[in-house]
């Protein structure tokens, strides 16, 4: 039997792996092949498994996950600015620092469940955002966003308006007016940016999987399950429900750290709950407590959002132009609800409509086709034999 | 002493709207067991159509003056609302003034067939659903309904003004013999007075009505009276309308306050479940408490004293308190046993 | 130690732990539910190796008595004793892993794992004892684990179903995975809440054979039951609930006499 599920892990893996690598070729043919797009499908995909593994596994659903995000991109870009342009040390202490973070969130957040946990991550990520926008500022920039600068000449430039680079400075490296990020000189803009993240979203879905499938894993899955019970079974659940919350934390803080990667300016916009919103949307859109589903969710409304919000009542007048010219206004018109602007309906609707029909997310559809058709092909073979029920 | 004063009547009003939403939240939870993410919603279109309501009042038609000439001499081309055409100048005037308070009865149409059609068609299907689900669902309509608004109505906040009467400041200092420095908006008492006199509708309608008493039974134990022979469900689809109601109108009477955009509900919304859980999930009287007193407490938090002591605590002094209460009132503060325990 | 200790060491308030051979000993536990006197007075002992039954009418207590030893209900008074350790107070996973488990009236499964993984969480639960990560260990890999696990499911009879979840599985089916569940973590006592309800003449039997089994490797059981015939074929001594109180105490035959409990649950049996 092990042996069985290992090879089964293996290939889902490796498929996994090799769909993400040819990412570029097989949106081609759907318009969606370049790399900012792309590199935004593997950064949410990055987001929205580590949601996962709490959402999904111990049903705890945290509307503040977009606080995390906001940390990692903070963090990296204040790297960038002091230390070095190399993306390294930037993820690296962002993923810690969203981890310290979001240790801290859960610590307290985690003393309640249901509804009252997620009410107090969508607290704390909304104070979190409030700051970003007060207080925080000499941090933050509030409105305005940090970014990265030229090096400063004169000492007494706010950090905010110039930088200093210690690591780069002592290394000697010139630096042209706009400083970009690299990997070890590696430019992490266009499709090597995009690569660069396919292969940290691998990495991460290898993590997600292993944990998924340890004892670890079944013990969220267990809590998800039936907490109480496992009370009674000598299992202390809070450990777990922490260490799940600081892992999903940390692979917030990675996604937040590669967006600043890919494009070096921080915003608070990316802290609402708005945001936190996005995600969960994502996760049940691919479907909630399957490996694959989030990232195809999070593949999806990516997708979508570049397309439908693109979209104008011009495109819309030629898409309807076989109706008649009233018909076709009227169908422009109700469509552009939907489009440019109006994305935000789409995305509302989808929603609705995923929770309504279809809870366990695309996934869930996947295996009830699949389902049917390996009753349709049985009922084949059988059916020589069994005369079929009247309809 | 002014100062504080003035803070508290300040907390006063926006406490009143907390409390209203809150009471709403609170009564379709505590009834129909549903966590409603779209209720801020509701709340906002309430609010337009106090906006919908003067757009009304205010379609005019074109009326060449026979008295008055523009600068070049021309005759004025007046624009004339249909509204005096038909009642007159005065009631019409009347009407076109005194539109944000009349614009209640809109609401309550309105919102009661909103509030139908959304139990009937949505609310009634999540019952036995998850918690998680419930969220999921109306968060996704809240979505819609926002975009709905804002791809009719634009996404700026559109100003409101009161009626002409109560559009001034009141020295209350004077009134209650505080000096002459504490003065306050008219509208704003008007609000405070409106939120307080509904509370009161709506508790005595739960406490000596038929209806209400079922209704408060059902909050207290749903199988007992299912038990009892009563179809509490039945009645759910009242209860829903009556909170869309309640929020409605609550929208409608804070338009001159706050100029209502599409995203209102939302920032509503987050505060008002802040509320319900610091109040207690499922005690209305613990929604009203906690509305008013996060409503004050944000008040005073933005004082420019506190302010300068603690920088940024207006903007999370409600969360704050929030995060506190739960950690230490684990049912909140008025909240019942058994509700929503873990 | 803990606050409970405190206070049972207190002059006064004290309260003996039992005899030597004792292994759960309640003393004066009392319990209401707003007014409801659900448990008072109640005391009793349970002797090491011995299978004790509680028999009592509907709403006596006897599900309370449980959950006020397995630590899901606080007393208002009194205090449960494990092996000369005082358990109230103590959280349930504490109790858990100082060797009492539990199998609970109401089927309690993991309705999304497994039948297997079901009996896997206890198990893991008593070779760990506490917190573990480690993403890439699985139990799939522990082979003298999953044996173990195996042989107790084959014991309850669901051998055939070890990848079914356990949503799916019938409620006398579930009983037994329950059985499983606190079975493979060989805990030192045994708490068990009606086993056989809704399970077939024949299951009964079957589990009834199981857990004499059980009792010749010398495991303490606490046993509730409403079938008289599983109660008369099991129990060493019996302890008669009654509106909370204990009327009755002593071996099967003694307890077959007794007036006191013909009246109060005999009678209103054969009604
Ligand atoms: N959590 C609770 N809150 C309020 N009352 C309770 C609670 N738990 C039990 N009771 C009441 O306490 C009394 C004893 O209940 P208990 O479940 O212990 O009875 P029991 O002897 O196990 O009955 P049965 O044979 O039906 O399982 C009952 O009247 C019950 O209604
Ligand atoms: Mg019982």
């Amino acid at each position: 039997m092990d042996r069985k599920t290992n090879l089964k892990d293996w290939t889902l893996f490796l498929g996994f792996a090799a769909v993400v690598l040819c990412l570029p070729i097989i949106l081609d043919p759907i318009g969606a092949n370049y790399p900012d797009l792309l590199q935004k499908i593997a950064i949410f995909g990055i987001f929205a498994i580590g949601f996962n593994i709490l959402f999904g596994l111990t049903g705890y659903l945290s509307f503040g996950h977009a606080a995390f995000i906001g940390v990692g991109s903070y963090m990296s870009l204040w790297s960038f600015k002091l230390l070095t342009m190399n993306v390294l040390p930037a993820i690296a202490f962002s993923v810690i620092l969203a981890g310290m973070f979001a240790y801290l969130i859960g610590f307290v957040s985690l003393r309640r469940s249901g509804i009252y946990f997620s009410i107090l991550t969508l607290a704390f990520a909304q104070m979190s955002y409030s700051l970003a926008y007060s207080v925080l500022t000499p941090i933050t920039n509030g409105e305005t966003g940090l970014q990265t600068r030229a090096i400063r000449t004169d000492p007494a430039t706010s950090l905010l308006d110039g930088d200093i680079r210690i690591i780069d400075q002592a290394l000697g490296i010139q630096e042209a007016s706009v400083p970009t990020t690299h990997f070890f000189g590696m430019a992490m803009s266009g499709y090597t940016g995009f690569y660069f993240c396919a292969v940290l979203l691998i990495i991460c879905f290898f993590i997600a999987q292993r944990l998924t499938n340890s004892n670890f894993g079944m013990m969220l899955k267990a809590i998800k399950s039936n907490q109480n019970r496992l009370n009674y079974t000598g299992i202390h659940t809070r450990p777990y429900l922490i260490a799940a919350f600081v892992i999903s934390g940390m692979y917030a803080g990675l996604a937040g750290s590669l967006m600043a990667v890919t494009d070096p300016i921080a915003g608070a916009e990316r802290m609402q709950w708005t945001a936190s919103g996005e995600v969960v949307l994502m996760t049940i859109l691919g479907g909630v407590g399957t490996l694959v589903g989030p990232v195809l969710g999070a593949g999806i409304i990516k997708y979508a959002e570049q397309k439908v919000s693109s979209w104008n009542e011009g495109i819309l007048d030629s898409f309807f132009s076989f109706l008649p010219e009233g018909l076709q206004h009227f169908m422009s018109g109700l469509g552009a609800l939907f489009v440019g602007e109006g994305w935000h309906t789409t995305l509302g609707l989808l929603f609705m409509i995923i929770v309504i029909f279809l809870p366990g997310g695309i996934m869930e559809g996947i295996r009830r086709i699949a389902a049917v058709f390996a009753r349709k092909s049985k009922s084949n073979n059988t059916s020589a034999a069994a005369p079929q029920p009247a309809e | 002493m002014d100062a504080i004063f003035l803070q508290f009547l300040n907390g006063l009003d926006k406490g009143g709207a907390y409390a209203l939403i809150a009471l709403g939240l609170t009564l379709v939870f505590g009834t129909l067991g549903v966590v409603n993410f779209a209720h801020g919603a509701l709340f906002m279109l309430g609010a337009f159509c106090a906006v919908m309501l003067r757009k009304i009042f205010n379609i005019s038609y074109e009326r060449v003056s026979e008295t008055e000439v523009d600068f070049l001499g021309k005759p004025l081309k007046e624009q004339i609302p249909y509204l005096k055409g038909i009642f007159g100048e005065d009631l019409g005037g009347f009407m076109l003034d005194y539109s944000v308070p009349l614009s209640i009865f809109l609401a309550v149409i309105v919102m009661g067939i909103v509030g139908f059609i959304m139990e009937r068609g949505l609310i009634r299907h999540f019952y036995k659903r998850p918690h998680a689900d419930q969220i999921l669902v109306t968060f996704g309509l809240a979505i819609v309904v926002g975009e709905l608004i804002r791809h009719y109505f634009g996404a700026n906040p559109i100003p409101q003004a009161a009626p002409k009467a109560v559009s001034g400041s009141a020295n209350i200092g004077y009134l209650v013999g505080l000096g002459p420095n504490v003065i306050y908006p008219w509208w704003r008492l008007v609000y405070f007075a409106f939120s307080v006199s509904i509370i009161f509708g709506v508790f005595a309608f739960l406490k000596f009505t038929t209806f209400g008493m079922v209704v408060r039974a059902g909050m207290q134990d749903r199988e007992t009276v299912g038990l009892l022979g009563i179809n509490i469900e039945q009645k759910f689809t009242i209860v829903f309308a009556l909170a869309a109601i309640v929020a409605g109108v609550a929208g409608a009477m804070y338009t001159p306050i706050l100029p209502p955009d599409y995203n209102m509900g939302m920032d509503f919304l987050v505060l008002s479940f802040v509320v319900v859980v610091v109040g207690g999930m499922g005690s209305l009287e613990g929604a009203v408490l906690a509305g008013f007193l996060l409503g004050i407490l944000q008040s005073f938090a933005s004082m420019q004293a506190v302010q300068n002591l603690l920088p940024g605590i207006s903007q999370i002094i409600v969360y704050l308190v929030a995060v506190v209460v739960l950690l230490t009132l684990p049912r909140g503060l008025l909240g019942r046993k058994g509700v929503m325990e873990d | 130690m803990s606050a409970a200790e405190d206070i049972a060491n207190e002059p006064g308030r004290g309260f003996d732990r039992g005899t030597a051979n004792t292994v759960l000993h309640i003393d004066d536990v009392h319990k209401s539910f707003s007014g409801l006197h659900a448990l008072s007075d109640v005391d009793l002992d349970v002797r090491e190796g011995e299978t004790h039954a509680i028999i009592g009418p509907n709403g006596a207590g006897k599900s309370t008595l449980l959950n006020v030893c397995v630590g899901r209900l606080k007393p208002d008074r009194g205090a449960v004793v494990f092996d000369g350790e005082v358990l109230t107070g103590k959280h349930p996973h504490e109790i858990n892993q100082l060797g009492v488990a539990r199998v609970f009236q109401t089927p309690e499964v993991f309705p999304e794992l497994s039948v297997l993984e079901n009996v896997m969480v206890p198990a893991l639960s008593k070779r760990d004892g506490h917190f573990r990560l480690n993403p890439f260990k699985n139990f799939f890999g522990e082979k003298a684990l999953r044996d173990e696990a195996e042989n107790v499911l084959e014991s309850v009879g669901l051998q055939a179903q070890l990848t079914d979840m356990a949503s799916v599985m019938s409620r006398g089916d579930k009983r037994r995975l329950e059985l499983a569940m606190g079975l493979i973590q060989h805990p030192r006592l045994l708490l068990l809440d009606e086993p056989t309800a809704g399970m077939a003449r024949h299951d009964t039997n079957a589990t009834i054979d199981l857990l004499k089994k059980i009792k010749e490797g010398g495991m303490t059981k606490v046993i509730i039951e409403h079938d008289m015939h599983v109660v008369f074929s099991l129990a060493d001594r019996i302890s008669v609930l009654a509106g909370g109180r204990i009327i009755a105490q002593g071996t099967p035959d003694e307890i077959k006499e007794n007036p006191k409990v013909k009246e109060a649950y005999l009678g209103e049996e054969q009604v």
